[in-house]
């Protein structure tokens, strides 16, 4: 049995069964607390993070088609709300907005007001994919965990309520199993969900992983789980995890990585790789940004924002009058790098949870996987070499 | 959960311009006094992020701690460069203007960790306004530490920052040795590259600390150089410099490989460094 | 007179990898030199007849640039060589030098010692593996020094910052 799914792990008692009906009181219950609650939903041909106005706004009935460099919606057979694999979007668009005001500033006076122009709103997530939760999870450590916190995403994070919801559709450029990531949610969410849509009917087996996440169930209409729906939805999620389209190695990373800061292969990619940053912009964990200083036309009123910034652009590294890294290169290396490497050295783990939006959105269908891949064979016939 | 959020960390303090004095034709150094709310004391080789109101923020080492009393940096020194609009903002303030600063950041030289060895300053160009403080620092507690050697390297005789300083400092008892890379009729002083400075001073290479700051690459070889004079690479020490946006950690901006210059640097030790910066476009 | 130099080479690091009687060899061509502050040791063109091992002092290196006078392209310290165009013809200095300081130094007879290493190659070849790495490592200052790493990115590529009138 799914680990997730030990109800003597749970502090707050055992899982139970809500319905359609149940999840639309769940949205309601979620308002009537006053959260914004945001989820995906169906826009321009994808399905997006966007603020729902009602449970109706979920995109029920619509999967996904995902492949390197390829995302197509498509109808599914059955009805299932979060039938669907990582989109374009990630929390982060929520969390770590692509652009926030740091701080304001008066001249004339001397007077300087912090942060954005105004409060954010108390948000509810709902249906963040394990893969996703564990993304949240590490950018609270790169945001949070350090000797300074950044106020815009504390500002968002601290009292933000997470609904999770188990994957039980791995999609083609998805590997969160061997990231030890997915595709159950063990910790990380107030509310934990898994998705039976079947013959048996359309519901949702819930649990608590908070107080406050039990307290919201409280206010829910449910029944009491039973062992063989427990044990269905359990065996979806460990099928799931059967199922991944992409594998990469657990362990030593961060020494290939290091050990190949001179390989060959970076000459290979980089007649693939276009820098466009769109594997930067839909990644969950990437977080650089960079900041624009900007003023009135009488210059007596500044103001400074934060706006999202991608490592593979030109002028990222920007150091006395050119840049460090100018070759496409040099980015793509530093961009992988970090994102399985040198991010253990900076914040303990990886940065990659293997959600797959990479793989799907580079234009020219790069998969990190098959990089990875390749840097290790091309290091196994190096050090044979040397034998 | 996690760290309290400060507000602080990300919006300037503002301080006011005490005085301003023109080093040579492009650098000033300005002293930053009179702070609403202080920030932190500041130790040798941490650094600010100045902030030219509505032009924009970069980092600048400070290149003199003047009043550190009660632990806050109630004035701060800082020698810049006008080489883009913030710095040429920066450079151009008169005294009275407000400039705002954040800090500090970034771990220091650790002068005191040189007590009882040689302190050996190897400075390159501008890199000498972040090595002031560790002179400074060794003058005001001068019995601590043994022989205080300082060697500078600048592009003509027209870019000596601090000249008359270096006079005081001799006559204080630091041993400067100066050399330019190029000279100038009126010169009569050494040239030559900073590095030949080195043997003629005939360090104590088991007894010494060096603190090197200036261009990558004449770090670089001067790191190499003190090696080769058996300086432990451990005991030689660099300041790093990288593209900054925050100064905080957050925007990922300034990573050498696995080290964040804002957070793991900028001074480094060349046991860490020497690897990372021979990698090409790392 | 010979004795002594003959102690002092063997005391000057610079010559640490030549055996005893190579070093003994080389001070035969050698005698004392020494400067009085501001004179002048060679000039640009002249005949590059002596080398000399810096023992005290300090020399510059010059070049008189019409218009612009006397330019110290280099200092040079003690323990250190001054002179390689002797090794090759035309043998003659192609920039000057002047002592800075009073200077002492081992001067040698560059002729001769070019007769020594024509007539036992081993210690012709014992001499050139001692002024090579002389000579890299000078390039390399050089070329170091030409990169003008201390320029400002809009200084970068401009002479100094002299006025054209100085």
């Amino acid at each position: 049995m799914h680990p997730g799914w030990d109800a003597t792990l749970q502090p707050s008692g055992q899982a139970v069964v809500v319905d359609v009906g149940g999840l639309s009181v769940l949205f309601d219950a979620l308002r009537g607390r006053g959260f914004t609650v945001v989820g995906p939903t169906v826009r321009d041909g994808a399905i997006v993070v966007a603020e729902l106005a009602s449970v109706a706004e979920l995109p029920f009935g619509w999967g996904v088609e995902t492949e390197a460099g390829t995302y197509r919606l498509r109808e599914r057979d059955d009805d299932a709300a979060f039938g669907h694999s990582a989109g374009p979007q990630s929390w982060k668009s929520v969390l770590h907005p692509p652009r926030a005001r740091l701080w304001s500033a008066d001249r004339a006076t001397g007077s300087m007001e912090a942060g954005e122009a105004a409060a954010p709103p108390r948000y509810a997530l709902l249906g963040v994919r394990p893969c996703d939760v564990r993304a949240v999870g590490i950018l609270d450590r790169v945001l949070t965990g350090g000797q300074h916190a950044d106020p815009v995403y504390s500002g968002r994070r601290d009292g933000a309520f997470i609904i999770a919801v188990e994957c039980t559709e791995p999609g083609a450029t998805c590997f969160c199993a061997s990231m030890g990531c997915g595709p159950g949610a063990e910790s990380g969410f107030d509310l934990a969900m898994t998705e039976l849509a079947d013959s048996e009917g359309h519901r949702f087996v819930v649990r608590a992983g908070t107080p406050a996440g039990a307290d919201l169930l409280a206010d829910v209409p449910s029944r009491a789980a039973d062992e063989a729906t427990i044990r269905r939805a359990s065996t979806a999620v460990d099928e799931a995890a059967d199922h991944m389209g992409r594998t990469m190695p657990a362990q030593g990373l961060p020494q290939l990585l290091a050990d190949s800061r001179e390989s060959p292969h970076w000459d290979d990619v980089a007649s693939r790789c276009l820098t466009c940053g769109n594997c930067t912009m839909v990644c969950p964990t990437c977080f650089c940004t960079t900041t624009e200083d900007v003023t009135d036309l009488t210059g007596d009123h500044a103001e400074r924002w934060r706006v999202w910034d991608s490592c593979y652009a030109l002028d990222f590294s920007y150091l006395h009058g050119g840049s460090v890294r100018t070759s496409g290169q040099s980015r793509y290396r530093q961009w992988i790098s970090h994102k399985l490497g040198t991010w253990h050295d900076q914040f303990g783990s990886s940065g990659c949870v293997g959600c797959g939006r990479c793989i799907a959105w580079c234009p020219t269908g790069i998969d990190i996987t098959q990089e990875v891949a390749a840097l290790a064979s091309l290091q196994d016939s190096a050090t044979e070499d040397e034998d | 959960m996690s760290a309290l959020a400060e507000p602080a960390a990300a919006v300037p303090c503002l301080y006011r311009v005490a005085s301003r004095r023109e080093d040579t034709g492009d650098t000033v150094t300005v002293e930053l006094t009179e702070p609403a709310i202080g920030l932190p004391a500041f130790a040798p080789g941490q650094f600010a992020m100045l902030t030219a109101l509505g032009i924009g923020e970069v980092p600048i080492s400070v290149s003199g701690l003047g009043d550190n009393s009660g632990g806050q940096a109630r004035r701060l020194q800082h020698t810049l460069r006008a080489v883009g609009a913030v710095t040429r903002a920066l450079h151009a303030a008169q005294p009275g203007s407000l400039i705002g600063v954040r800090g500090p950041f970034g771990t220091g030289w650790d002068v005191a960790s040189a007590a009882g060895r040689d302190v050996v300053i190897v400075a390159g160009g501008i890199g000498l306004a972040p090595l002031r403080p560790v002179v400074l620092t060794a003058l005001a507690d001068r019995s601590r530490y043994g022989r205080i050697v300082l060697l500078v390297g600048a592009r003509t005789p027209g870019d000596l920052l601090y000249t008359d300083e270096l006079e005081r400092w001799r006559r204080d008892g630091v041993e400067v040795a100066v050399t330019v890379d190029r000279a100038d009729s009126g010169w009569s002083g050494e040239v030559g590259l900073v590095t030949a400075l080195i043997k003629p001073a005939g360090l104590a290479a088991g007894n010494s600390v060096a603190f090197v700051c200036g261009p990558d690459i004449m770090m670089r070889f001067t790191a190499d150089a003190l090696a080769a004079q058996g300086i432990p690479v451990n005991r030689i020490r660099v300041s790093l410099e990288r593209n900054m946006r925050c100064g905080a950690a957050w925007c990922g901006h300034c990573q050498l490989g696995p080290l964040l210059v804002c957070r793991d640097g900028p001074v480094v030790g060349y046991d860490r460094a020497a690897a990372l910066m021979s990698v090409r476009e790392l | 007179m010979t004795k002594t130099v003959a102690a002092r080479v063997s005391a000057q690091p610079f010559f640490a990898t030549l055996t005893g009687t190579q070093r003994a060899a080389l001070a035969e061509d050698g005698i004392t030199e020494t400067f009085a502050a501001g004179q002048r040791v060679f000039g640009e063109g002249g005949i590059a007849d002596r080398f000399w091992l810096i023992e005290y002092g300090s020399i510059a290196l010059d070049l008189r640039v019409p218009g612009r006078g006397d330019r110290v392209i280099e200092t040079l310290g003690p323990g250190t060589m001054l002179g390689w165009s002797w090794l090759h013809p035309p043998y003659r200095w192609h920039f000057g030098a002047v002592a800075r300081v009073a200077t002492t130094t081992i001067a040698f007879d560059a002729a001769s010692v070019r007769r020594r290493c024509d007539a036992d190659p081993a210690f012709g070849y014992a001499l050139l593996r001692l002024f090579m790495p002389l000579i890299t490592e000078r390039l390399q200052a050089t070329r170091l020094r030409l990169l003008d790493l201390y320029a400002a990115p809009s200084q970068v590529g401009q002479a100094s910052t002299e006025p054209a009138d100085a």
